[in-house]
């Protein structure tokens, strides 16, 4: 619906890419392990190769979840956007069609410790 | 002035009429359209302004009486509050923590809605109306000082009041707040008087000030009880006008309804995100609580809300839609929101803890159903992490939602175990939400929140460019001082220290 207005409304994005200096965001979070109280928010460059996403950053982040050691990122499923998809460890961001403000997802299949301590 | 006045007193109606009704003028070189042209835009249709009633025929001269007389008895306790070293009757310096919020997030909320009145009160025709509206501008500007003047007192030994005014533009937690009110500002003057009138003052004053307020009595925070009861009256009048003003608007045209329907909705979904900060208050900040967050939602929630409902049904108003979806969420908000609060505390200018065991029995008391299962194991484990000498931070910062910007903390409403993850793609652009009521705001008028100013995203571009120092700078935070675990913070040391000097002879 168009905003009731007076004149003709046209707003303007905060966010978009252009501002970033040449990095983009990515958001990345771990399903069901939930000591992370909110999706991480990443700033950094679409030519990082996919497995420095995950070596570095998400790695160093993943670390007080008590599971985090146990990770085989080979054994890992993703979803980008809500939906299942497959990126290629050794390809960079922007060529895994990892947008701006795109939102990636994984689930692990071993244990969950903080969800089954109850 | 001495004018000579041989005529009896005049009653309540006859001066209401003269002192508000007579002040009313028609336009005679401008059409009228020309001179209020805000009114018409947002197709709420007015018939008959004079129908518009002030339930309590107040006049600006009584006004200034009864205020003039709130201010002389609030300036005398906060005068004798500092003097009389009132700090150090506070049960415990954490409770701090719900005031800094509380300073940084909602006293700018106070006089941003000032703001608003002084606006609606210019642009609506009514004369009833605008002389309701400037009196709760001048209200609401009052609020914001006699908040910021009641905790200057602590400001003088604690951290975390000193920035407030930069919190409030740029830190990322008052973001939600802040929002809700630029929002409200920068919609129609009908539309407004929903999100304040209705949103603010009904819904959330009930669920906001309530518990607070008792919550400051609890505590020992004499100098908050005090701008409580000065606003109390104020409060109430501002309860009845807005709910004066729906009906007012329901009642002149059929065709409002359905317009007046989808701001109720909106509005009450953005006010109940605004109280996921003042759950994590009522279940966490106070040393001494006065009632879970859950307790005072089936009070002034279920109850009050519920009653309200069926006030309006008869208008052809019906709950609003994300009521089912904000009953789910009473069990978690306050949880998820406090970790949320805790693993980011060093860029918080006010401090949060880990709950003592103390803490959690009293939180698997009040939480049969989630506490124990859900969120005891994650601070057990947080407890683990700062025993071992890695207290948990998360660097990682946190998405954003584009509509409440609060980082997305919540989960589905149906399954307390998968975060919630919402996005829509307008004009090419990603936009991520934290819920369906978010993302239903958003889907309304797109072009409206494209524009949000997200605190977390902005931190990676110009000024900051990601640099976490400079942006503590940017934002006014003190690192090591306002920020960071309350154990062993210079608020607990200092706190401790001075009420040891006052209570005992060492
Ligand atoms: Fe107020
Ligand atoms: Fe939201």
């Amino acid at each position: 619906m168009p905003v009731a207005a007076t004149r003709e409304y046209v707003g303007v994005p905060r966010d978009v890419a252009a501002n970033f200096h040449g990095k983009q965001l990515v958001y990345v979070s771990w399903d069901r392990h939930l000591l992370f109280a909110a999706p991480f928010l990443l700033c950094v460059p679409p030519e990082m190769k996919f497995r420095e996403l995950l070596d570095g950053p998400l790695a160093m982040l993943s670390q007080p979840d008590p599971d985090a050691a146990a990770i085989d990122w080979t054994q890992v499923e993703w979803l980008k956007s809500n939906q299942p998809w497959t990126p290629d460890f050794g390809r960079s961001l922007a060529d895994n069609g990892i947008g701006h403000k795109d939102q990636l997802r994984f689930r692990t299949q071993g244990a969950n410790t903080l969800l089954t301590a109850a | 002035m001495d004018m000579k006045v041989s005529k009896k007193k005049l009653g309540l109606k006859e001066r209401y009429r003269l002192m508000t009704r007579d002040l009313g003028w028609d336009t005679t070189y401008q059409p009228k359209d020309k001179v209020l042209p805000y009114v018409g835009y947002e197709g709420i249709k007015i018939h008959d302004w004079d129908k518009w009633e002030d339930p309590f025929r107040l006049t600006m001269d009584s006004y200034w009486k009864y205020q003039a007389e709130k201010e002389r008895k609030f300036y005398a306790i906060i005068d004798a509050h500092a003097q009389n070293n009132g700090h150090l009757n506070l049960t415990d310096a954490r409770y701090l923590s719900a005031l800094k919020i509380f300073l940084q997030a909602i006293s700018p909320g106070e006089y941003a809605a000032h703001k608003g009145f002084a606006r609606v009160g210019r642009e609506f025709p009514g004369v009833g109306t605008q002389v309701a509206c400037q009196m709760q501008a001048i209200d609401e500007i009052r609020h914001a000082q006699t908040q910021i003047h009641a905790m200057s007192n602590y400001n003088r030994y604690y951290n975390g009041f000193h920035a407030f005014a930069d919190q409030r533009d740029r830190i990322w937690y008052t973001s939600v707040a802040r929002s809700f009110f630029d929002d409200a500002m920068s919609a129609g003057p009908f539309e407004f008087m929903i999100a304040i009138g209705f949103s603010f003052e009904y819904v959330l004053t009930n669920l906001l000030f309530v518990p607070f307020m008792s919550g400051a009595a609890y505590n020992g925070d004499m100098a908050t009880v005090t701008f409580g009861f000065s606003a109390q009256s104020d409060e109430a009048r501002h309860m009845t006008l807005g709910l004066e003003c729906i009906k007012f608007m329901l009642e002149q045209d059929p065709a409002n309804v359905p317009i007046v329907q989808g701001w109720i909705d909106k509005w009450f979904w953005r006010g109940f995100r605004v109280l996921g900060l003042v759950s994590t208050m009522m279940d966490y900040m106070l040393p001494k609580r006065v009632m879970s967050w859950r307790e005072a939602w089936n009070i002034y929630g279920v109850e009050n809300g519920g009653a309200l409902f069926k006030d309006l049904a008869r208008y052809g108003i019906t709950p609003p839609k994300g009521w089912d979806d904000a009953e789910k969420g009473i069990d978690h908000m306050s949880h998820q929101f406090m970790l949320g609060l805790y693993q980011w505390s060093f860029g918080t200018a006010f401090h949060s803890w880990i709950p003592s065991d103390e803490d959690m029995a009293w939180l698997s008391a009040k939480y049969p159903d989630t506490f124990d299962k859900h969120y005891r194991p994650r601070w057990n484990h947080i407890r683990k992490l700062a025993a071992a000498g890695t207290p948990f931070k998360n660097y990682g910062l946190a998405k954003l939602c584009q509509t409440c910007q609060l980082p997305t903390v919540f989960t589905e409403p149906d399954d307390p175990t998968l975060t919630c993850h919402r996005e829509t793609t307008y004009k090419g652009e990603k936009y991520h939400f934290c819920s369906d009521g978010c993302q239903h705001i958003f889907d309304n008028e797109p072009e409206k929140y494209i524009q949000a100013w997200l605190p977390m995203p902005q931190l990676f571009q110009d000024p900051i460019k990601g640099d976490l120092g400079e942006w503590m700078k940017w934002v006014s935070l003190i690192d090591g001082k306002d920020n960071g675990d309350y154990a062993g913070s210079e608020d607990q040391q200092h706190f401790e220290a001075w009420r040891g000097l006052a209570t005992t002879n060492q």
